[in-house]
């Protein structure tokens, strides 16, 4: 029989057990770091509102509507999403501080979807400094699936260089005596691709008879055009932001130059590329794409386009949805708040992370039916399939099986 | 469109600033100064770095004003000189591994040979033909950093990462703190220098080919000489201000030193008032704090914000920071003697 | 051989581009005596207005007309209620006014318009020119035109009073005054009808390189280059810069190897540069002489 005193030392030393096991196990279902709260997450985002690069700010700006939908239908487990979203003109010093003023100033969990390969390049060694997570990056930029050295910074579009992979890989099984000129943007996407396309030819690289570049300060691209069709190239491959795609296809058609034209999956968009340069010069164009086109009628009654259609008349009546950068925008949002559902009450940014690199055929409404985004601890590319399409009357056609452009490193 | 010659009283391009105007009383010096030193103490890293940009950005301004409102050259080309700055700071940084803080004279020096070479050709242009030719200049130097020949050194497109540097001698101080107060010191080094450059016989020269060139080169002041002497200081300058720039940014790559950074020192210099050293910070806060107001009041329209806060500016104080600076003069004037 | 000609020719059509541009800038330039860096935008925006009235279901030529009347109009109401207050500030001051005016219209027509880009009719078609490839009829039709703009701006400065006055008022303000001439609205009528020009030229450039917010930059920087080389005070000398300058381009593009491609531009700059070292005032321009 225990002393009164040692009674009470006991009863006392039991709740104090009880209490910090059952606070301990409270404690454990919910965590936060900085950024989230029981009501809150905040998300801090960079685009180029203004400047050159101005066209991909409604990816921002669609992004922000989707939020506000998700918001609107009771948010993450109840807590609301708070968009913070900054303007860096496409300048790399611009973009370092407004990542720093997301992370010190605003205190957001992560940094959701930047925009642009200088942008990113020059705040990803802040952000992996300070772990917070860099998700989701707005650049076909083959070197954000890097999770040795960068654990924090994971891409989301496919690679520019696993694109041209896939085009390498068809002109060699179906033209293999073909002979290739590439006009080029002088920049990081440009020269990705590039890349991609020799290392995906290989020991076929003399394929390639004629490689132009072009800057965008150019006001059109004509010139370059007259000088390639003087190759005598049965194939172009333009690897061209929307604006010069089109007037490639224009200056095609007006020279009649007629070699098989492959585009690049920036500027496929039924609207903003091939109305403008004329459907009748577009015809027979090849392409690879993961996403459905909004101008396509072919997915009118497609479950998860109607989601998307229904999303722009309530939440963004002026979101164009012929605009290839309003389906984007909406995509990579839907991932993004399936990760954050995925997180549970469980909101570090490690975590956070965690998640990300466990997503297992998760298919948002506007990918292709078959492309599915998959990641794990050493898989940084969540999605990694395309699809062939050939441009046919008013609409690009699939053929062919889904592609995988997974590069082997 | 006949052979007639156009005779012209050509006004010149740059308003004449009298000397003793062109720097700050000692007390508004020792206040400024106070302030810049005791910031960093109560704010957050975020704003410590701001402030650092600040004062980066008031140099590449200040060289500027050393140029245009103090030798007459009016030019749209600094951030040319600025991007060379940056990488020469980053490729010795990362490639040969020197010591920040030597790097910095060595990107002074080359931009100043830079500058003193495009100098030459630059010395029978003037007024808008010479705003033109230092466009071009600042218009090639993207194209230039991204040429393949470089590529090794430069990292082309993809541009270099640069370490930042710690406190030295274990300082307790964060790396933002110290790289601030690095900054400032040598940005009070070289505003001394500037000051005294212009109150010596070379800035008195530069001041006489401002206001009438031909009369100067009568007096006999070799005219080639001096102006390509301003062109070689300001490039000098902004080349530190550069190498400055990329150790605290962390980062260079061509795409931060379009024409577009240049347009935007040219406003930090007529925002602060052309001529007057002092203004360059004000100018330097208008072209950092003033896109983020622009942006803060609207992100659509944020260009057009801020197109029209620069023309309220101008509207009210047509030039810039030293009109608002005489005032305040004129009424402390006042007010001593009340 | 032939990559030579036909790299001449494409010259020519792009240098057309450039052409009209630097009409304009001369145009302004001959009322201002500087050079306006919103020349652009206010084209891109009379471009985007004719679009959209187009879109509402004006007729080409209708829209056309409109647009120029508006043009003019908004031209000599941007000098007065934005320049005429800045006419005692400093130039400097002014350039940095230009700066602002392009920031505002930029991004007003981004708001109004997005950013993707539109395509833009041309009244000429867009066939083959007399069955060479490389020029196309509207391209031929821009040449045209901006060869008979040459040939009224001519015309206006050379043989009317108020081509005369408005030279007077731009050369030598004060004796201009005393002669009765207002110089102030001297200044309006050439922001008019530069402004008018520039119209023009966007709503024939548009069809070749697509119309959206930013199209006018490149071309701005090219028509410059070529008013500048032509000579600031010779419409004759924008137009032969403009076609210059294009052909230049090419051909620095074409036939230096290596960096040729990558450095069409700085190439072409430096070009100029050197013109302006040797001739000052540009190859047509008048030789100024400086009083002491």
């Amino acid at each position: 029989m225990l002393s009164k005193q040692k009674q009470r030392i006991a009863a006392l030393s039991t709740a104090v057990l009880a209490f910090a096991a059952m606070s301990g196990s409270a404690l454990a279902q919910k965590k936060y770091d900085t950024g989230a709260t029981d009501t809150e997450i905040k998300i801090g985002n960079i685009m180029p509102y203004s400047g050159p690069a101005s066209a991909y700010g409604v990816i921002g700006k669609t992004e922000e509507a989707y939020f506000k939908k998700i918001n609107a239908e009771g948010g993450i487990k109840g807590r609301k999403i708070n968009f913070i979203s900054y303007d860096d003109g496409y300048s790399p010093p611009k973009a370092v501080e407004q990542a720093r003023k997301l992370v010190e100033s605003d205190e957001v969990l992560l940094v959701f979807n930047p925009l642009g390969t200088p942008s990113n390049s020059a705040i990803q060694k802040y952000l992996n400094a300070k772990k917070v997570p860099q998700l989701f990056v707005a650049t076909g930029a083959t070197k954000w699936n890097d999770p040795k050295d960068f654990p924090w910074t994971m891409g989301w579009q496919p690679s520019y260089q696993s694109e041209a992979r896939i085009y390498a890989k068809f002109l060699m099984k179906e033209k293999p005596d073909a002979k290739i000129a590439i006009m080029y943007q002088n920049d990081d996407f440009g020269k990705d691709y590039l890349k991609g396309l020799k290392d995906g030819l290989g020991a076929k690289a003399s394929m390639i008879i004629a490689e132009e570049s072009y800057e965008t300060t150019e006001p059109t691209i004509d010139n370059h055009i007259v000088k390639l069709k003087a190759t005598g190239a049965d194939v172009f491959l333009s690897i061209t932001t929307p604006k010069f795609a089109a007037q490639a296809i224009k200056k095609l058609a007006e020279i009649e130059w007629k070699p098989l034209h492959i585009v690049s999956n920036v500027s496929t968009s039924v609207g903003s590329v091939m109305k403008p340069a004329g459907f009748e010069n577009a015809q027979g164009i090849l392409s690879a794409t993961y996403g459905k086109d909004g101008a396509d009628s072919q997915w009118d009654n497609d479950p998860g386009m109607k989601k998307f259609f229904a999303f722009l008349e309530k939440y963004y009546p002026e979101g164009n949805k012929l605009d290839a950068s309003v389906v984007y925008g909406y995509g990579v949002a839907q991932t993004m708040v399936k990760v954050l559902e995925m997180c549970g009450d469980n909101l570090t940014r490690e975590n956070v992370m965690k998640q990300a690199a466990s997503l297992k055929d998760f298919a948002p409404d506007t990918l292709l039916p078959g492309v599915t985004i998959n990641t794990s601890a050493t898989d940084f590319a969540p999605i990694e399939q395309l699809q062939m399409q050939r441009f046919k009357g008013e609409k690009w056609e699939l053929f062919g099986d889904i592609i995988s452009g997974e590069l082997s490193n | 469109m006949s052979a007639v010659q156009e005779v012209v009283t050509e006004a010149p391009s740059v308003e004449a600033v009298p000397k003793r105007a062109m720097t700050l009383g000692y007390g508004a010096s020792l206040i400024m100064l106070a302030l810049l030193i005791m910031a960093p103490v109560f704010v957050k890293n975020f704003i410590i770095f701001q402030l650092t940009m600040l004062l980066i950005y008031a140099l590449a301004v200040l060289a500027l004003n050393i140029l245009t409102g103090g030798s007459g050259q009016f030019s749209l080309g600094q951030s040319a000189f600025y991007a060379v700055g940056a990488y020469t700071s980053a490729i010795l940084m990362e490639h040969a591994g020197m010591n920040y803080a030597l790097t910095l004279p060595v990107a002074g020096v080359v931009c100043f040979g830079f500058g003193f070479l495009f100098g030459q050709p630059a010395l029978r242009l003037s007024g808008v033909y010479l705003a033109l030719a230092t466009f071009a200049l600042a218009t090639a130097m993207p194209q230039l950093l991204k040429l393949g020949y470089f590529e090794h050194w430069t990292g082309g497109v993809q541009g270099l990462v640069v370490t930042k540097p710690d406190a030295p001698f274990g300082l307790p101080m964060s790396q933002d703190m110290w790289l601030y107060y690095f900054t400032l010191a040598v940005t009070i080094a070289i505003y001394i220098f500037s000051v005294n450059l212009l109150k010596s016989r070379s800035g008195r020269a530069f001041m006489a080919i401002r206001d009438n060139e031909i009369a100067a080169s009568a007096m006999g002041i070799d005219v080639a000489l001096y102006k390509t002497l301003a062109f070689g200081v300001s490039a000098g300058i902004t080349g530190v201000a550069g190498g400055l720039g990329a150790i605290t940014v962390q980062f260079v790559a061509p795409d931060g030193y379009t024409i577009a950074f240049a347009i935007s020192l040219f406003l930090g210099m007529v925002v602060g008032g052309v001529g007057w050293l002092p203004g360059s910070i004000v100018g330097s806060a208008f072209i950092i704090f003033v896109p983020n107001i622009a942006e803060g009041i609207s992100k659509g329209l944020s260009g057009a914000v801020f197109g029209v806060l620069l023309f309220l500016v101008i509207f009210l104080v047509p030039h810039g920071a030293r009109q608002v600076a005489i005032v305040a003069q004129q009424l402390i004037g006042k007010l001593k003697r009340n | 051989m032939e990559l030579f000609t036909n790299q001449i020719l494409a010259g020519i059509a792009t240098g057309a581009i450039y052409a009209c541009m630097a009409l304009a800038v001369v145009m302004i330039y001959q009322a201002i005596d500087h050079l306006n860096f919103a020349q652009g935008e206010m084209a891109m925006f009379s471009t985007f207005v004719c679009w959209q009235l187009m879109q509402w279901g004006v007729p080409y030529w209708g829209a056309f007309l409109i647009t120029l009347v508006f043009s003019f109009a908004g031209g000599i109401a941007i000098e007065r209620l934005l320049f005429k207050p800045l006419a005692k500030a400093p130039i400097l001051t002014n350039v940095a006014g230009f700066i602002a005016l392009y920031a505002i219209i930029n991004s007003v027509a981004g708001l109004i318009w997005d950013f993707t880009i539109k395509q833009f009719p041309t009244p000429f078609g867009s066939s083959p020119f007399l069955g060479s490839q490389l020029i196309s009829t509207h391209q031929a039709g821009m040449i045209g035109v901006t060869l008979m703009l040459l040939i009224l701006l001519f015309i206006f400065f050379r043989f009317t009073r108020m081509g005369l006055a408005m030279r007077a008022a731009a050369s030598l303000p004060e004796s201009a005054r005393l002669v009765g001439i207002n110089t102030s609205w001297m200044i309006a009528l050439g922001w008019g009808m530069a402004a008018a020009i520039g119209a023009i030229a966007g709503m024939l450039i548009a069809p070749v390189v697509f119309l959206e917010p930013n199209m006018m930059l490149g071309v701005l920087i090219y028509g410059f280059a070529a008013a500048v080389l032509g000579g600031l005070t010779s419409p004759l000398g924008a137009v032969v810069g403009g076609f210059l300058v294009g052909v230049f381009e090419n051909l620095v593009g074409t036939y230096i190897p290596g960096v040729g491609n990558e450095l069409k531009l700085p190439i072409a700059l430096a070009l100029i540069v050197t013109v302006l070292v040797v001739k000052p005032a540009g190859l047509f321009g008048r030789p100024i002489v400086k009083r002491v």
